[in-house]
């Protein structure tokens, strides 16, 4: 375990993507003693104020405090980027698992699906669910995740297909163990950390695509504030208010930043021979 | 060869069927029919008229009906008309004849990626050699960093930021569109530097995360390639460097990145929504994003068909493309 810990000091990216990422879930969790003002709060006389010493990142068109709606949006992308790759990884974990242990027409059937859904453009599949059954924080965590679960599933069916047929599991089985237990006790530990690798990676997705939803108007609606809702407000107001697009873009690239340095560095250590396998 | 072809074309079907399943499952998930949207605005409509509307649309018979009466549409390529009040057929919105080639939205997207896929090859390539040439020294260091940040930056932010310094504050490209209000009194050379002039920040913005990608992977490949025992041997006979890492090296570390583009088409589609929407492209991806706003089904489906198929028809030449080059690939 030590020696663990030490490897993962040793690597400097995966110790500052740590670094960022446990800053942002601090900041998310702190945000109400850390916001100056309150997040929804409107004052007339403050519209669209540029940066200042009172409004660290400006205010918006209808005078509410940037910052602080920064800080609020972070819970909101992480909040999303977590449940979103929960939901994907319990999917693709069990479609995988099955998949590879099972082998034969299960296998053909469940990877066919995956090609499936990797033929449909991930936004497309997720602005058209969302347009039906209605935008919202959880619509939007429940579809990011069941449109993001084929990686996983193609990782885990993999690590399965080659560790079925190793002596462990033949022991398991001669042991008396069922399917159930030999999947998910026996095989399935050994398979966990490239799935962990890929779902700290997959949290760096979903907070982009959360974005990028809240953007098009179909992801987090006003007055909750996400990062991806105030750059809408800022196209609006290109011409004007530069900070309204500059800031929330920061802390998206910062948090995504965040997230892909701390997965890369796990992968490094994890298992260097995985190292080209996630393109 | 043909044998292996003709195993990857009948490898498609499945998938194609399984992509019409899922459009067609999604449409069930709307609320309601799918003619509410034309009836429920009409304060004069009767019970009767709107019999007749769902009758027309097969949406009296049962789900299954309903599902191989649209397949057996969608497989000649007939995929209704629109809902929206032009009421034309979905492949004449896409291809629309009564329109110069260049204006046809699925020729606008389709030109976008592919000059921004040169620009992806074009960047990508020499950096990525570069890079895994001498790795760990300044250049590798700077193109890592830069890599990083290209893949972590949202699209619709780099295009936001763009339009700000280029269009807003420069003023050097226009803000959006594909054409300029006075594009008809120009001449024919200044109608292609016109349009040039409002392709110049979309490409730029769908080409970023491609150049990340391509030149990282391309980096990893290379570092592969430079290790193996032929280029020992190239460099033992005294080849000069650059044959050795232009011909012996790049060619193979070239290989992997076909089938990955093959993979990224979705991608390319993906990219399209967002860049046509914030910058005002009259192409697929603008197009998909207002059917989608308008509830617009068989506009929606059509397109969720179309490029599905397109993925599929990328992945092919693109399996084949390698499988021509690579002969081991053919015997499995």
């Amino acid at each position: 375990m030590n020696e663990t810990i030490h490897m993962i000091l040793r690597n400097r990216l995966a110790v500052a993507g740590g670094g960022i990422v446990l800053l942002l879930c601090s900041v998310a969790l702190c945000a109400p003693i850390l916001a100056p003002y309150d997040c929804n709060a409107i004052d007339v006389t403050a519209i669209l104020l540029p940066p200042s010493v009172h409004h660290p990142c400006g205010t918006d068109e209808l005078g509410r405090d940037v910052f602080s709606r920064m800080l609020f949006g972070a819970r909101i992308s992480l909040a999303v980027g977590f449940v979103a790759v929960g939901i994907a990884t319990v999917l693709g974990v069990l479609v995988g698992a099955l998949a590879g242990y099972y082998g034969r027409w299960i296998d053909s059937v469940l990877m066919r699906w995956v090609d499936t859904m990797l033929c449909v453009p991930d936004i497309f599949l997720i602005l058209t669910v969302i347009a039906f059954i209605g935008e919202g924080i959880v619509n939007v965590m429940a579809v990011i995740g069941a449109t993001s679960w084929m990686g996983v599933a193609r990782l885990v069916r993999a690590e399965f297909l080659s560790l079925k047929e190793r002596e462990f599991v033949l022991a398991a089985r001669a042991a008396g163990a069922g399917d159930a237990r030999i999947i998910f006790l026996h095989i399935l530990p050994n398979a966990l950390g490239p799935v962990f690798v890929s779902a700290i990676l997959g949290v760096a997705s979903a907070v982009l695509l959360e974005s990028a939803l809240s953007f098009l108007g179909l992801g987090v609606q006003p007055p909750d504030p996400s990062w991806g809702n105030i750059l809408m407000e800022g196209k609006d107001n290109i011409e004007i208010a530069w900070w309204l697009s500059v800031f929330p873009g920061l802390a998206i690239l910062v948090t995504v930043l965040g997230y892909n340095m701390l997965g890369e560095g796990l992968e490094d250590i994890l298992q260097p021979r995985f190292k080209n396998r996630r393109y | 060869m043909l044998f292996y072809c003709f195993k990857r074309l009948l490898g498609m079907v499945p998938v194609f069927f399984g992509v019409t399943l899922l459009s067609f499952f999604i449409i069930q998930l709307a609320p309601g029919k799918p003619t509410d949207r034309l009836t429920d605005l009409n304060p004069r409509i009767t019970p009767e008229a709107r019999a007749r509307l769902e009758q027309y649309y097969g949406l009296d018979k049962p789900i299954i009906i309903q599902y191989v009466a649209w397949l057996s549409r969608v497989v000649r390529f007939d995929f209704g008309t629109s809902f929206s009040s032009d009421a034309r057929p979905v492949l004449e919105k896409i291809w629309d004849r009564s329109v110069p080639v260049l204006d046809r939205r699925l020729m606008v997207t389709f030109l976008i990626n592919v000059i921004s896929f040169v620009l992806i090859m074009i960047v990508a390539v020499p950096v990525g050699v570069l890079a895994a040439y001498r790795p760990h020294s300044w250049i590798d260091r700077i193109t890592s960093v830069v890599v990083f940040v290209g893949f972590a930056a949202p699209k619709f932010w780099i295009a936001l930021l763009l339009m700000m310094l280029f269009s807003v504050t420069l003023g050097w490209f226009p803000i959006s569109g594909i054409k300029s209000l006075h594009y008809a009194s120009l001449s024919e050379t200044a109608q292609y530097l016109d349009r040039l002039r409002h392709l110049a920040l979309p490409v730029f913005v769908s080409a970023c995360g491609g150049i990340a990608g391509i030149s990282r992977y391309l980096r990893a490949s290379m570092l592969e390639t430079l290790s193996s025992d032929f280029i020992v041997t190239a460099r033992a006979k005294g080849l000069p460097e650059s044959t050795v890492v232009f011909r012996h090296a790049l060619r193979n570390a070239l290989l992997p990145i076909i089938t990955l583009l093959g993979l990224s088409v979705p991608g390319f589609v993906a990219g399209s929504v967002i860049f046509e929407t914030i910058f005002g492209i009259p192409g697929m991806g603008q197009l998909s994003y207002q059917a989608i706003m308008m509830r617009d089904y068989p506009v929606i489906m059509g397109l969720l068909c179309i490029t599905a198929l397109l993925t599929m028809i990328g992945n092919l030449i693109a399996d084949v493309c390698y499988a021509y080059s690579d002969p081991r690939i053919r015997m499995r």
